[in-house]
């Protein structure tokens, strides 16, 4: 499987990364140079194999549904790049 | 006496302290003065504490007094800039972190605090931990303490900062994290020991994610019983991360001692590469006859699966980080791209803006395998192939009781060698992978020196919450190979 570059774009548009169209070229050939690497993967024999989702095959602890935290707002917002009050400012999104 | 403090072991350190024949304040004004020597050389710390770092050899002094210091009283560390740390600014050597300052504590750190530990600041790293090197950092490379004079080697990566202010004496121990081998790579290119415990043994908790199912904090150290002493501390069940083991913690520093007589120790033939340094092969075979001539007997075992650890890795790995490192929005925390468009133009602009090359193409290649159509084809199966490594070690861990193989493929390389091509980065990580792929313990050790005066290292793996076998295996190399080589750029010379 091997990227185009309308592909590129649209992966980087996927995971809101801007990228220019200067970029798209080398990143395609980085891309598919670890993509077509990967490939070997294709002739390991998996059938009938479980996926392995985490190391050490644990299973995930169950806790008590309550509030164990809180009302710490202003630690919450004292990395925000803009606040307005207690929430976040983002620019606007409706118009 | 300054230079001599900075090669202490933290077990001599201690016992030094507590009978007084020296202050935590001396240790530890030893060490910032080493830092301020060598580190615009070495480039080891990303953000430096000396202040905070002497009130709290302070307190440790006043608790030595009064003698109810912690195990860890008065030791000073670095700390991977990866570990959150309460007002200390916290960067994951990115710009989109370059300025969060967390309000809270890592479990990790907080565990080494209450032990009474000294942190000299924050130790360099590639961008959230991803690479071999070093060199992704958006604060510079970090230089190899080995390196000869007029050539900059890296350190290994992710944890360098970390491995080279050990090797150089300019902190007694560091926290590291090994999601493909960075604890262990940087150890055995830097000639220290380092040590990757089972996932689930220390928390991640206030650890900046990089791939949840992959990422393991642990220690280095200048020697097995150092890394066994600071693993005691960090280790432990925390309730915040939910995939902490609940578990007692061992005495590993006891574990060190133990001996290897009646061991039987796997060695894998796939481990066994064409093309190799023939010197790192006969470092392979001297460990292995070390072990032998300790008392333990060696076994030939095979881990078919070993050659696709890394493929399996490339997926799995930027798949969860293009998970976890959807949070850098510029909303929350963090650097905000300047636009005047809408949402979408800012997310774009901050995430372009923010993250380096080496975290841009991860986060490409994690969404591209997560993506519709492709996610079964590349996902699920590299899950499947990561399930038969598993497979591999429980199997050969039914016939012996730890593995021994070399860290790396290579000593230290220059700056620059391998960034053009990131698939030859990745092959650096080759023997490392695979444990943590599986999640069972592995450890570095310095084991000798190659025709260049570099230093190499052997890794051990173990069963899953067997690290005290492992310590044990660590130590008994460590003692035959009686490695005392120093590097070059070093606190004190």
């Amino acid at each position: 499987m091997s990227l185009d570059p309308a592909t590129v774009k649209r992966i980087a548009q996927l995971a809101r990364i801007r990228v220019t169209d200067d970029q798209v070229a080398p990143l395609q050939s980085q891309l598919n140079g670890i993509l077509g690497w990967i490939e070997q993967l294709q002739e390991v024999n998996v059938d009938g194999v479980a996926p392995l989702t985490g190391a050490a095959d644990m299973a995930l602890r169950m806790r008590e549904d309550r509030v164990t935290d809180g009302g710490i707002a202003e630690k919450v917002l004292a990395n925000a790049p803009d606040r307005a009050g207690e929430f976040f400012a983002v620019p606007k999104v409706v118009e | 006496m300054t230079s001599s403090l900075t090669e202490l072991s933290i077990a001599a350190a201690s016992e030094a302290l507590r009978a007084r024949k020296f202050s935590a304040r001396e240790l530890t004004q030893a060490h910032v003065d080493a830092i301020a020597a060598l580190d615009s050389q070495l480039n080891a710390f990303i953000t430096q504490t000396p202040e905070l770092a002497l009130a709290g050899a302070d307190q440790a002094d006043a608790a030595l007094s009064r003698g109810d210091a912690g195990k860890l009283a008065g030791i000073p560390l670095g700390i991977k800039d990866l570990f959150c740390t309460t007002g200390v600014r916290t960067t994951a050597a990115s710009r989109i972190l370059g300025h969060f300052v967390p309000p809270y504590e890592s479990t990790v750190t907080a565990n080494l605090l209450r032990d009474g530990a000294v942190f000299l600041g924050k130790t360099n790293l590639d961008e959230f931990a991803m690479g071999s090197s070093n060199e992704s950092s958006a604060f510079g490379p970090v230089t190899n303490p080995w390196s000869p004079p007029g050539k900059a080697l890296v350190p290994g990566g992710s944890s360098g900062g970390s491995a080279a202010a050990v090797s150089a004496g300019l902190a007694m121990g560091a926290t590291g994290t090994d999601t493909g081998g960075s604890i262990r790579q940087p150890a055995s290119l830097c000639g220290i020991a380092g040590m990757k415990p089972t996932y689930g043994r220390c928390s991640r908790y206030g650890v900046v994610a990089f791939a949840s199912s992959l990422d393991h904090p642990g220690p280095f150290g200048r020697s097995v019983a150092d890394c066994a002493t600071l693993l005691g501390s960090m280790a432990g069940f925390d309730p915040k991360d939910s995939t902490s083991a609940d578990r007692a913690v061992p005495d590993f520093a006891a574990a060190c001692a133990r001996g290897v007589k009646g061991l039987r120790i796997g060695v894998p033939r796939e481990y066994r590469q064409d093309g190799m340094a023939q010197e790192i092969d006969a470092l392979w075979e001297q460990g292995l006859a070390w072990l032998r001539d300790a008392g333990a007997t060696v076994v030939d075992v095979s881990l078919p699966h070993t050659k696709y650890g890394l493929a399996a890795y490339y997926i799995v790995a930027p798949a969860e980080a293009s998970s976890n490192l959807a949070r850098y929005d510029g909303v929350r925390f963090g650097l905000r791209g300047q636009t005047n468009g809408d949402l979408d133009d800012l997310y774009e602009l901050t995430r372009a803006e923010g993250f380096g090359e080496e975290v841009q193409r991860r986060i490409l290649i994690g969404t591209y395998v997560l993506s519709a159509g492709y996610y079964d084809a590349y996902y699920t199966r590299a899950q499947k192939v990561r399930a038969l490594i598993l497979r591999d070690f429980t199997e050969a861990f039914g016939q012996v009781d730890a593995l021994l193989t070399p860290t790396t493929p290579n000593a230290a390389f220059a700056q620059g060698e391998k960034v053009d091509d990131p698939v030859t980065m990745y092959l650096n990580d080759v023997f490392t992978v695979p444990a943590d792929l599986a999640g069972i313990p592995a450890m570095s050790v310095p084991a000798g020196l190659d025709g260049a005066g570099l230093p190499l290292g052997l890794q051990v793996m173990g069963r899953p919450f067997d690290e005290e076998t492992v310590f044990a295996v660590g130590a008994a190399i460590e003692k035959s190979a009686g490695f005392t080589a120093r590097p070059r750029l070093r606190a004190g010379v």
